[in-house]
């Protein structure tokens, strides 16, 4: 392809040059990998579960979606579809969505990014994955043996009721909550500590700086859902009041507890895929991203802000008017910055060059749904029609709409985008862009009709549902066979691609950041053979010679630009 | 049904002036949407990549557009939250001389007493255009009142009172939905809310209070309906979540610790009034201790009505 012929200097000689080869190849066996130290494997070994997690959850998904085509019992009890719906969440949010950008792609890049040769702990980052691993396998058990059906949130008394079960999950989460812990304190340290010479805060990819603003959410917040599973242990077995109204306790006072981790959870959640985004449209526009510094600030604003908002779960609980109405307007205030970053977005594409590659067309995709759940979240905000649509299919489908829209599709975009710097193989664009295709569709089709479910009065969390609300439902059902379908046509070109795809270049998609720029087809063992100077910002495609083939690659402007025979495609 | 594209058709005084609300900030997100699509769609197209060695050149970012791409949005914003916060309020406080019922939820039904002592279960019936207030709590755990016609939902509590209000409009019976996940009945939880001009509601009230000298069995017939134990114990000798009534007085009954028991009188009354004490073998022990308020009365109808079956 005529891109792929642009002149580089680019490090296309770091391939093999050590004597070690990269970091797949240098060193074979599974105990290689099981006790590795090294960043890249970590990340895969995460991605790889995170991967597994997302298979199995979205199974559960199709499964509830099946159930629901039609009302009454379609080939599940109650009692299956109640556990059932209830594993999809708990899994999707702990065992997948929770590590997946943080865990495995910024594992894999963040060291490079920076020009580091590693985290700054690489131990604490395999104990990380160890115990994000032990975690997730005894969720599974937990919920399997226990037949928990409490749904992610597991509210007392309902929880306390279904026996000692939901202990054994709410412990697995404890332990799973200690790898978003150790890996945020790792990546703080890193970024603050391991940057290569030149890299300003300024300068910094905003992938990293979305990292940046998610470690430190994950390290503050995750210890308040820590304690509140020692409280329910305490109560369970010292029979202390705290939340179970039959004890003396407050059952409001859980939601308390659990909203105050878990709404700066679908930050963790959100900002790494915000960083994605950036970095997609930076490369796929060759323009700098517009506003660099509102979209990096944006970000550390809405991991603050993001711990101040936990009541709008909250409005129609019983707590008190007051804190609703606080709640409500500090809600509205973190959507500017998140809207903000939506305009920043599109306006880098103004006088860019723009191609429609398969990542491209997920951050493209990620505008217009994230555009979709941020309104929709507006909406759940306002405090007098919250009361309408608070536990109604309107929230599923706004949170869908922000968690799968938003971080999902900046997940797929990032796994396409960085595909060939981990596997050194590029994947079929053609079934790409298909894949991407279905998916748009077949998401929209299953949660827009979820949202007219929603206002129309359809609660949440129903096994059996009323006639009138049939014809949605199935709607929403045919759609989730699309949008698994598209899912899975990724997976299938994806594994294809590891063993038949055309070899990558170090650069494919001429982008200026570190991990493009400086290391090979695949990173070595230490990324880099020395430190990288850097002497621009991450996206100043004007001054990156090396990867143009114009100027001198120093990064000054005073160069030579390229002359029209210097740059032709050969 | 009845109502627009998104939302039912409104029957509470407040229900327009949410729906405006509604409509407002809707159509606000469509047109924000529409334009972030317009634009992105424009852009894309007009620069898309024709030179494929082409490195554009740099764009400086305009202070006063950025400027304007958050001040405008949080204007918007306030003004919304603005409008939210004041019905909120509305929504909040009942006005002072609201008709008062009792709400209580249980896994997984629906019990209402009215002020002159009259119960019903499974169905409010409340008079139109009349401030009505409901107090409500649970008999175990989390379950939440739901009437979409009416945009009225409220959190209900085991061992605290919440309370709703709402003014009907109109006439006609209105669905009413649990909606805070309580377990395998969640689905079922539901009641009807049938709306009475008030002249008419009187006379319901009249006729639905408990007449005294009704025969003890069919007292009990009646509470075996609308205090839903017919959900979980048949008259026909099929085993549901709970054992038949058919046959069932004066039966030899094991239990699930090996002990057996005769099903009389005494058997009945603690099995109604505490669940737990004595599990017959093969079920399970999941009766809510929800019929602790019945009277002596209602108690002897039931077990008359059971000892016919």
């Amino acid at each position: 392809m005529a891109e792929e012929q642009i002149r580089t200097t680019a490090a296309e000689t770091h391939e093999g040059s050590g004597h070690h080869g990269d970091y797949i190849t240098s060193e074979k066996g599974i105990k290689s990998w099981m006790f590795t130290l090294d960043h890249k494997r970590i990340g895969i070994m995460f991605g790889v579960t995170v991967a597994l997690a997302f298979l199995a959850a979205g199974v559960f998904a199709l499964l509830v979606r099946a159930e629901l085509f039609m009302p009454g019992e379609t080939f599940m009890s109650a009692q299956t579809y109640n556990q059932m719906f209830s594993l999809h969440g708990i899994i999707m949010v702990f065992g997948f969505i929770i590590p997946a950008i943080p865990s495995f792609l910024g594992n894999f890049l963040l060291p490079i990014q920076l020009g580091a040769k590693d985290v700054a702990f690489p131990r604490l980052n395999l104990t990380s994955y160890y115990f994000y691993l032990t975690g997730v396998v005894l969720i599974v058990t937990a919920m399997v043996v226990g037949s928990v059906d409490t749904g992610w949130t597991f509210y007392t008394p309902y929880s306390a009721r279904t026996g000692p079960a939901v202990l054994f999950l709410t412990t697995a989460v404890f332990i799973a909550g200690f790898a978003s812990i150790f890996t945020g304190l790792n990546f703080i340290v890193t970024i603050h500590k391991m940057r290569a010479p030149g890299l300003t805060w300024n300068r910094l990819p905003l992938f990293v700086w979305s990292i940046y603003a998610t470690s430190i959410v994950q390290v503050l917040a995750t210890p308040v859902l820590g304690i509140t599973v020692l409280l329910l242990f305490l109560e369970r077995l010292m029979g202390i009041g705290i939340f179970d109204p039959a004890l003396g306790g407050d059952p409001i006072l859980f939601q308390h507890f659990f909203w105050f981790y878990s709404h700066p959870a679908v930050y963790i959640m959100i900002l790494p895929g915000f960083g994605i985004i950036s970095e997609l449209i930076a490369t796929f526009s060759r323009q700098r991203i517009y506003g660099y510094t509102a979209i990096a600030l944006s970000s550390v604003a809405i991991a603050m802000l993001g711990f101040l908002v936990w009541g709008h779960h909250m409005f129609v609980s019983g707590q008190s008017a007051i804190s609703s109405i606080i709640f409500s307007l500090i809600t509205y205030l973190i959507g500017i910055p998140s809207g903000i970053k939506i305009f920043n977005w599109i306006a880098t594409m103004y006088q860019g060059s723009i191609s429609f590659k398969t990542p491209m067309l997920y951050a493209l995709s990620f505008l217009v749904l994230f555009t979709i759940g941020g309104v929709t979240g507006i909406m759940v905000g306002v405090l007098a029609v919250d009361v309408h649509l608070h536990d109604t299919y309107y929230v599923v489908g706004h949170f869908h709409y922000v968690m799968m829209g938003g971080t999902v599709i900046a997940l797929l975009g990032g796994l396409h985008y960085w595909w060939p710097k981990i596997t050194g193989r590029m994947y079929n664009e053609l079934l790409g862009k298909i894949a991407a295709g279905l998916i748009f569709v077949g998401f929209n089709l299953t949660f827009f009709t979820q949202l007219v479910l929603g206002t129309r009065g359809m609660p949440r969390r129903y096994f059996d549902y009323l006639p009138e609300f049939t014809s949605l439902h199935q709607l929403s059902t045919v759609g989730s066979w699309i949008l698994a379908a598209g899912l899975f046509l990724v997976l299938g070109y994806l594994m294809a691609s590891m063993f038949r795809g055309e070899r990558a270049t170090a650069n494919p998609w001429h982008a200026a950041t570190l991990e493009w720029t400086h290391t090979g087809r695949r990173p070595s063992p230490h990324n880099f053979d020395r430190t990288p100077l850097v002497t621009r910002g991450p996206y100043d495609y004007y001054l990156a010679g090396e990867v143009f083939g114009n100027g001198t690659g120093d990064g000054s402007r005073e160069a030579e630009p390229a002359t029209p025979e210097q740059s032709r495609p050969h | 049904m009845d109502g627009s594209f998104w939302l039912p058709e409104g029957a509470s005084t407040l229900a327009a002036e949410i729906d405006s609300l509604f409509y407002f900030v809707t159509w606000a997100s469509a047109i924000l949407f529409v334009g972030v699509v317009a634009a992105m769609a424009y852009l894309a197209m007009r620069y898309r990549r024709r030179d494929v060695a082409l490195v554009p050149e740099p764009v400086e970012p305009n202070k006063f557009i950025e400027i304007t791409w958050i001040v405008l949005p949080t204007i918007l914003v306030l003004i919304v939250f603005n409008w939210g916060f004041k019905l909120f309020i509305d929504l909040s406080v009942a006005p002072p001389d609201s008709y008062e019922v009792q709400v209580r939820g249980s896994m997984w039904n629906w019990e209402f007493e009215y002020p002159n002592g009259t119960v019903t279960a499974g169905e409010l019936h409340v008079p139109v255009d009349r401030p009505v207030r409901l107090v409500m709590s649970s008999v175990d755990v989390l379950h939440s009142f739901f009437v979409p016609a009416f945009r009225v939902k409220q959190d209900v509590l085991p061992d605290r009172y919440s309370s709703v209000w709402f003014q009907a409009t109109r006439s006609d019976t209105f669905q009413v939905y649990c909606t805070e996940y309580c377990g395998d009945g969640h689905s079922a939880m539901l009641a009807s809310l049938v709306t009475h001009p008030q002249g008419e509601f009187e006379e319901w009230l009249e006729s639905a209070g408990v007449d005294e000298d009704m025969p003890l069995p069919e007292l009990g017939a009646m509470l075996y309906e609308q205090r839903a134990c017919n959900s979980c114990h048949s008259l026909d000798g099929t085993p549901g979540i709970g054992p038949t009534f058919e046959g069932l007085y004066g039966a030899t009954e094991t239990l699930a610790d090996g002990s057996t028991v005769e099903a009389d009188d005494n058997y009945l009354r603690e099995s109604i009034l505490e669940p737990g004490a004595a599990i017959v073998e093969g079920y399970q022990n999941v009766m809510p201790p929800a019929y602790g308020n019945l009277s002596e009365r209602e108690l002897s109808g039931l077990i008359g009505f059971i000892e016919e079956q």
